[in-house]
């Protein structure tokens, strides 16, 4: 009976301190400036590391357009396809500018589109009707396609094949198309953290898996590199293997409402198609979002939200896409980057509707010392 | 005669009511209904689509007896898709991570595949053996931590190692894998299509010449009358799910054994659902299913070569969808047509005979 008791007084001095906890976490977060300091003071924000002379202005001097028009080019979309508003829409705008900048026939170019959850056979197949039908190059947009490719870019040693988001095929006809996402991440993070009045901030990716591991890496780093005491919220979607996290905006709209409760007030969406339900949640909430892949401001279907994305992280699938077909029309695929960072302008930041150009020359100079070397951007999150 | 007629029938009417819904369909969206078909018909010829039509369809009919062991008990197990996708990445590590001679290592992948989706179907068994739990409901939730549980199970910190942008488990080495019968350029058969084929003779033999199977049909048919006759309910309740998860857990091999060699975070999915259309089609039938199977493994080929074309892949959709619908309703009306028919002679007969009795009376008097 004494012992009974013992637990019950246990069981009650925990709730209390733990309610008692709960409420100091909530009074912190509600009312950040309640304790009288200013808000540089609440959260302290380093100095932009210094420009070595000559370091911003180091984009590679873009290739002449060569003439494609004798090229007939295959693409072979992820799930989704055209009208997603997402990397493969970025694919898709590359190709229209091949066609209306290299001479490109629009009548030899194919689209093809991936079915969710198909079978690899079926990956191969759609490749083969692009070979058997004399395409090349054939540019497949995302990893999924890279074991498809392994088979059918042997079979075919004649076609020449491009894959975005994957560098695991290792063959003579196989170029990879990939992308330093966490570069570009780490400037949107350090953006965040410069405009976060709270110290706190938001990540909402779509599915837990590697290549959306590299924004969160990234956009941390960024943000801890400009406030080391910022709060980073990271929350998934869905685990690894379930797609539909890049498909769900009524759960990004949910999980950004619950960052923005407990006290984020800039959120970076890393996820398809949910981040509409990540706009929209901010919007409702008043506070500011950050897009990605494409500039996504200037998206007319998320005209409506516009007014709260801050910048975007670009990851520039239309310009790989673009100077692929580029260098393939010129015969010379040496020309291309191994990876398409910020070097290159493969990643990047959006400014469109001026919200960050008060901070623009502390993001140039944080871009400029990732292209130096002075700063070395992780692709894998901390385990901390 | 009328025996085949009920058997055939029915799905044929099916499947032409589906053809014309999917002809309107193409009308109303500016398409051409001969030119998908010509399509449809002409692509079976090309590149490996014969022979994927024939892996697949194994694929489908694994799941499609796993679902239909189930049905035979009026159990709804709506959680091959968990139990195989488990079953199938448990598999995988193991397969990958064990050195062995052939032979016994392909064996050890195909019993720890058929133990782990056993287990799986064995946590909503015992549910609903000795807690009322509805398999419906219980089987869904399994799904949903399957999903988890393999996303834990491929992390790179688990057993998954890193590829490009994908997480792969390990590869399996060729002492694992399943031989299969390479036709050139025409692709390569899986080895366990005729693993697939011996699963339907068992279930076949397993249910019209056991008493397990009587029981089990039993025991689906009225629970009540069966426990009357001696048999134990709670008992077949488990034995069914439990079976139905060991086939659901080999549903995916075929691929594993046959072609990737290791499970990745784009590993097919939906296997489980499409084999509950197919058990459907198939009316739990091992030769109906087979049939169901194939059919359905030939639509989803289909939607390749329809978008080479420029025809909309969702037409595909509308003819799978409306054909499982219009078998269902086409076997409800052939049944009623049949019963009409029987009722009729029936009665016939009984004219004709009262009507003897009568010339026999007055013959009599």
């Amino acid at each position: 009976m004494r012992i009974r008791r013992g637990f019950v007084l246990a069981a009650a001095v925990l709730t209390s301190a733990l309610v008692v906890v709960g409420c100091a976490r909530d009074t912190g977060n509600t009312q950040p400036s309640a304790g009288g300091g200013t808000n540089a003071g609440a959260c302290a924000k380093n100095a932009a590391p210094q420009v070595p002379a000559g370091g911003a202005a180091n984009s590679a001097a873009p290739l002449p357009n060569a003439d494609a028009s004798g090229l007939k080019v295959g693409l072979a979309f992820d799930i989704g396809g055209r009208g997603d508003a997402s990397f493969n829409d970025a694919a898709g705008a590359g190709l229209d500018r091949a066609i209306s900048q290299l001479g490109l026939m629009k009548q030899n170019t194919k689209e093809l589109t991936a079915a969710p959850n198909e079978s690899e056979d079926a990956a191969a197949t759609r490749l083969r009707q692009l070979v058997s039908e004399g395409y090349s190059p054939i540019i497949t947009v995302g990893f999924k396609y890279a074991t498809a490719l392994k088979t059918v870019a042997a079979e075919s040693p004649n076609t020449k094949f491009a894959i975005v988001d994957d560098n695991s095929v290792e063959l003579p006809n196989v170029t990879p198309l990939v992308f330093a996402e966490e570069q570009g991440s780490f400037l949107v993070g350090a953006a965040a953290a410069l405009k976060t009045q709270t110290c706190k901030i938001g990540f909402v990716g779509g599915v837990e898996q590697p290549l959306i591991q590299k924004f969160q890496a990234g956009y941390v780093q960024g943000a801890k590199a400009v406030a080391p005491d910022i709060q980073v919220d990271v929350d998934y979607l869905t685990p690894a293997g379930d797609f539909t996290g890049f498909s769900d905006p009524a759960k990004g709209q949910v999980v950004a409402t619950g960052q923005l409760d407990g006290g984020a007030d800039v959120i970076y969406h890393a996820a398809g198609a949910s981040g509409q339900g990540v706009f929209q949640a901010v919007k409702a909430a008043g506070k500011s979002a950050i897009g990605v892949d494409s500039d996504q401001y200037n998206i007319p279907g998320l005209a409506d939200v516009k007014d709260v994305i801050i910048t975007s992280m670009l990851k520039r699938v239309d310009v790989a896409v673009f100077d692929y077909i580029n260098a393939s029309a010129a015969g010379n695929l040496t020309t291309l980057p191994k990876v398409f960072d910020l070097k290159v302008d493969g990643v990047g930041y959006a400014t469109s509707g001026g919200k960050v150009d008060d901070i623009a020359a502390q993001l140039d100079a944080y871009k400029a010392a990732i292209i130096s070397g002075a700063i070395t951007v992780n692709s894998t999150p901390s385990s901390s | 005669m009328r025996r085949i007629r009920t058997v055939l029938l029915p799905p044929a009417l099916a499947i032409v009511f589906a053809a014309l819904l999917c002809a309107v369909a193409l009308l109303i969206s500016g398409d051409s209904p001969l030119t998908a078909l010509r399509v449809m018909i002409t692509q079976v010829g090309e590149g490996t689509t014969a022979v994927d039509i024939v892996n697949s369809g194994a694929v489908y009919y694994i799941a499609a007896l796993a679902v239909a062991i189930g049905f035979q008990m009026k159990l709804f197990n709506i959680g091959i898709e968990g139990q195989y996708r488990l079953a199938a990445c448990v598999a995988a590590i193991v397969g990958g991570a064990l050195v062995l001679p052939p032979v016994v290592h392909t064996l050890v992948i195909i019993v720890v595949a058929a133990v782990v989706g056993a287990a799986w179907a064995g946590i909503a068994a015992l549910l609903k053996a000795y807690r009322g739990v509805s398999e419906v409901i219980s089987t869904i939730m399994l799904n949903f931590i399957a999903t988890g549980l393999i996303a834990f199970l491929i992390k790179p910190d688990s057993f998954g190692v890193l590829q490009g942008n994908n997480i792969s488990t390990a590869p399996i080495e060729p002492s694992g894998q399943f031989p299969g019968i390479s036709f050139g350029s025409g692709g390569t058969l899986f080895g366990m299509v005729g693993v697939a084929a011996l699963l339907g003779l068992g279930y076949w033999f397993l249910l019209n010449r056991t008493r397990f199977g009587f029981e089990l049909k039993a025991s689906g048919e009225s629970p009540t009358a069966a426990t009357a006759g001696g048999v134990d309910a709670r008992r077949m309740v488990i034995i069914a799910l439990v079976l139905s998860g060991a086939v659901a857990g080999l549903v995916g091999l075929p691929e594993l054994l046959g072609r990737d060699f290791a499970y990745t975070l784009t590993s097919p999915q939906g296997y489980g659902f499409t084999g509950i259309a197919v058990a459907l089609l198939g009316r739990n039938h091992p030769l109906g299913i087979a049939l169901g199977a194939l059919l359905w493994a030939f639509l989803d080929k289909s939607a390749l070569a329809l978008d080479n074309v420029g025809v909309p892949r969702e037409i595909v959709l509308i003819m799978q969808g409306s054909v499982v619908l219009s078998v269902v309703i086409a076997y409800e009306i052939v049944r009623r047509y049949e019963l009409a028919a029987e009722q009729r002679r029936v009665a016939a007969q009984l004219r004709d005979t009262a009507a003897a009795e009568k010339a026999a009376e007055k013959v009599a008097s």
